[in-house]
C-alpha cells in the first residue's frame, strides 16, 4: 500500500468536518478574543470602555491617552529592564552550572553519582512554598534581601530563581548529554585536550538544542513568576512587570483603561517573541513539564 | 577507551560543585529549615525566631482549627478536580478533533498555546477586566444577548467559579499539544488496517486513539494534578486575600497570606508544610489510579 493513501485524504468534506471546524474556532476564539479586546480598549478613553467595548476604536473613540498615563504614572520602562535582567541572568547562571554538572553526572563514573542523581530528582518535588521564608530569612541574615541597593535586590531574586530551575535543567539536559556519542570526545581526548576543552568545544556545542529549550523555558518561568519576586522586591525602582501589574490591581482599581494599556503593553512583546520563535518556545514549555 | 578520558577525577569537583552548592543551599536546607520554623514562633521574615512555640505543636493544632484552612483544602481539592477533567478533557476532545482535520491544524496549535505564555498576572488584570462587574467584556455580551442585570462575578457564591474558569483555560493548550504529540507517534498505518476493515471515524478514535494514548493521558493527568497545587498567580491576582470574606482561598493563596498580610511567619511554613503533605497523598492516589503500561 502507498504511504499516500490515508485514510484522512479520502474524506469527501462534509457536516462532521465543518462541526470540528466550528469547535476548533470557537475554542480559538476564547484564546485569542480576550488579546484582541484588552488591546482594542487599551485604546480608548477609560470612560468609553464601559459603555461600548466591542467596537474598534476608530475614529473618535480612538485615544493614546492611556498610554500617556502609563508612561507617565507607571515606570513601565524601568520594570522592564529589571525584569528583563533578573531572567536573563536566571537564564544564564542555570545553563552554566546545569551544563557543567549534567555532563560530569553522565561522563564520569564516581561513587556518589546515584545519589546526586536522586537529589536532583527529589529536589524538583519541592514546591516553591516550601522553601521561599527560609530562603527570604537566610537571604536577609546575609544581607541580600531587604537592603537599599539595587544590585543586592536583584540577586536575592535571581538566586532563588536559579536553584528552583536547576533541577529541571539538569534532568533535561542529562538525558540529551547520554545521548552524545563519545567517539568525538575520544578524538578530542586523543588530540590531547583536557576535560574543560572537551566541554566546552565539543559538548556545549553538541547540546545547543537542549541548551535552548532549557534556556528558553527558564526565561520565561522566571519572567512570569510573580510569588518569589513579591517576596523580594519591595521598592519601587526594584519592582518587576508582574510585580507592577500586581500593585496596578490594588492601587489603580477603577482605571480600566490604564490597566487595559499596562496589560498590552506587557502582553504584546511577549506573544511576538512566541510567534517568532514558537517552535522552540513550545518544546522548552513541553519539556519543562517534568519540573516540579 | 571512553573511561580513560574520564578516569581522572580531580576536575569532577569543578563541575558538579556549584550547581549542587546552589541545590543544597537554597533547595535542601530550605525545605528542612521550614520544618524546623514550623515549631517556632517567627513575627518578622527579616528577623530571627523568637524560640519554640509554647507548647511545639501549637500550629499544627491551629491547623486543624482555623477555619480558613479547610475552606483552602476544600477549594485546592476542587480546583485539581476542575483542571484534571477540565482541562485534560478539553485538551483531549480538541486533539483528536485536530487529528480529523485537512487545513488549518498548525494555526490552531499557535493560538491555542497563546496563553500559556503570558504571565498569570497578566492573565489575572485581564480576567478582572473580562469580570467586571461594571460592565465589563462578559456583561456587556450577556447584555447584547438581552440580559438587562448585571451580575457580580466576583460576589461570594460565584466567585469560585470566576477564579477557575481562566486557571482551567489557561493550560488546556499545554496538554493539546501534550496529547497531540502523542497521537502523531501512533502510525498511519494502524488506521489505513482499521479503515479497511471498515471501522468508522469514532470507532478509530474509540479502539485505536484513546488505548494508544493510555500513557500519555496518564502523564498529563499527574501533570494537571501537582500543577493544581502550584496555582497562585491568577488567584492572587484577581481575588488578593482571599476575597470575597475568606473564601477563595487556596492553600497557596492562604499560605502567602498568612506569611506576608498576617505576619504569622511560622504558622505560614506549617501550611507550607501540609501543601508538601498534600502534594504527596494526591500524587501517590494518583499514580495509583493512572497507571502506566508497558506494551
Amino acid at each position: 500500500m502507498s504511504k499516500t493513501m490515508t485514510v484522512k485524504k479520502k474524506k469527501p468534506f462534509h457536516i462532521s468536518s465543518a462541526f470540528l471546524y466550528l469547535v476548533l474556532i470557537i475554542w480559538g476564539l476564547t484564546t485569542v478574543y480576550p488579546i484582541l479586546w484588552v488591546i482594542q480598549n487599551s485604546f480608548k478613553d477609560r470612560n468609553k470602555i464601559i459603555v461600548d467595548s466591542f467596537s474598534l476604536p476608530l475614529g473618535e473613540l480612538f485615544s493614546t491617552a492611556n498610554y500617556r498615563r502609563a508612561f507617565n504614572d507607571l515606570n513601565i520602562f524601568e520594570a522592564y529592564k529589571n525584569s528583563i535582567f533578573i531572567s536573563a541572568m536566571v537564564c544564564i547562571i542555570v545553563i552554566l552550572l546545569a551544563g557543567l554538572a549534567s555532563f560530569a553526572l553522565v561522563r564520569y563514573d564516581f561513587k556518589l553519582r546515584k545519589l546526586l542523581n536522586t537529589a536532583v530528582l527529589a529536589s524538583m518535588m519541592f514546591p516553591v512554598f516550601a522553601t521561599i521564608i527560609p530562603v527570604v530569612r537566610m537571604e536577609s541574615a546575609m544581607g541580600i534581601a531587604y537592603t537599599r541597593n539595587w544590585w543586592l535586590t536583584m540577586l536575592s531574586v535571581i538566586l532563588p530563581q536559579v536553584a528552583g530551575n536547576l533541577s529541571f535543567a539538569i534532568v533535561v539536559l542529562t538525558g540529551y548529554i547520554r545521548g552524545l556519542p563519545i567517539e568525538l570526545e575520544e578524538a578530542a581526548f586523543m588530540e590531547g585536550c583536557g576535560p574543560f576543552y572537551i566541554f566546552f568545544r565539543v559538548i556545549v556545542p553538541l547540546t545547543k538544542p537542549s541548551f535552548a529549550t532549557v534556556a528558553i523555558f527558564a526565561f520565561l518561568w522566571s519572567y512570569n513568576d510573580l510569588f518569589t519576586q513579591m517576596f523580594m522586591l519591595k521598592r519601587p525602582d526594584t519592582y518587576a512587570i508582574t510585580i507592577l501589574l500586581n500593585r496596578l490591581t490594588s492601587k489603580e482599581g477603577t482605571d480600566y483603561g490604564l490597566m487595559a494599556a499596562a496589560v498590552t503593553l506587557v502582553i504584546v512583546p511577549v506573544i511576538a517573541v512566541y510567534i517568532l520563535l514558537q517552535k522552540q518556545i513550545v518544546k522548552g514549555l513541553t519539556a519543562g513539564a517534568v519540573k516540579g | 577507551m571512553g573511561a580513560n578520558i574520564y578516569k581522572n577525577k580531580k576536575p569532577l569537583f569543578f563541575f558538579l560543585v556549584p550547581a549542587f552548592l546552589f541545590i543544597a543551599v537554597f533547595l535542601y536546607y530550605p525545605f528542612i529549615q521550614n520544618i524546623i520554623n514550623s515549631f517556632m514562633s517567627i513575627t518578622q521574615l527579616g528577623q530571627p525566631a523568637k524560640g519554640m512555640n509554647d507548647p511545639w505543636y501549637t500550629n499544627y493544632v491551629q491547623l486543624f482549627q482555623d477555619p480558613n484552612v479547610g475552606t483552602a483544602l476544600v477549594n485546592t481539592l476542587i480546583m485539581t478536580l476542575v483542571t484534571l477533567v477540565g482541562q485534560v478533557g478539553i485538551a483531549l476532545i480538541l486533539a483528536l478533533m485536530i487529528d480529523n482535520i485537512k487545513f488549518g491544524a498548525k494555526f490552531f496549535r499557535t493560538i491555542y498555546f497563546f496563553p500559556i505564555v503570558i504571565s498569570a498576572t497578566a492573565l489575572g488584570l485581564l480576567f478582572n477586566l473580562v469580570f467586571l462587574r461594571d460592565k465589563g467584556m462578559l456583561n456587556q455580551l450577556l447584555e447584547l444577548f438581552g440580559k438587562t442585570t448585571l451580575t457580580d462575578w466576583k460576589a461570594q457564591g460565584i466567585a469560585l467559579f470566576t477564579m477557575m474558569l481562566p486557571v482551567m483555560w489557561q493550560y488546556v493548550g499545554f496538554y493539546f499539544i501534550i496529547i497531540i504529540t502523542g497521537l502523531n507517534n501512533i502510525s498511519d498505518e494502524l488506521y489505513e488496517a482499521a479503515a479497511i476493515d471498515g471501522a468508522s471515524k469514532l470507532q478509530r478514535v474509540r479502539y485505536i486513539s484513546l488505548p494508544m494514548l493510555h500513557n500519555v493521558l496518564c502523564t498529563v493527568v499527574v501533570l494537571a494534578v501537582t500543577g493544581a497545587l502550584k496555582v497562585f498567580d491568577l488567584p492572587w491576582t484577581m481575588f488578593p486575600k482571599g476575597m470575597p470574606l475568606k473564601t477563595t482561598f487556596l492553600t497557596g493563596t492562604y499560605m502567602y497570606y498568612q506569611t506576608n498580610e498576617v505576619k504569622n511567619v511560622d504558622y505560614g511554613s506549617t501550611l507550607a508544610v501540609m501543601i508538601v503533605v498534600l502534594g504527596v497523598i494526591l500524587s501517590k492516589v494518583v499514580n495509583t489510579i493512572f497507571k502506566e503500561k508497558d506494551y
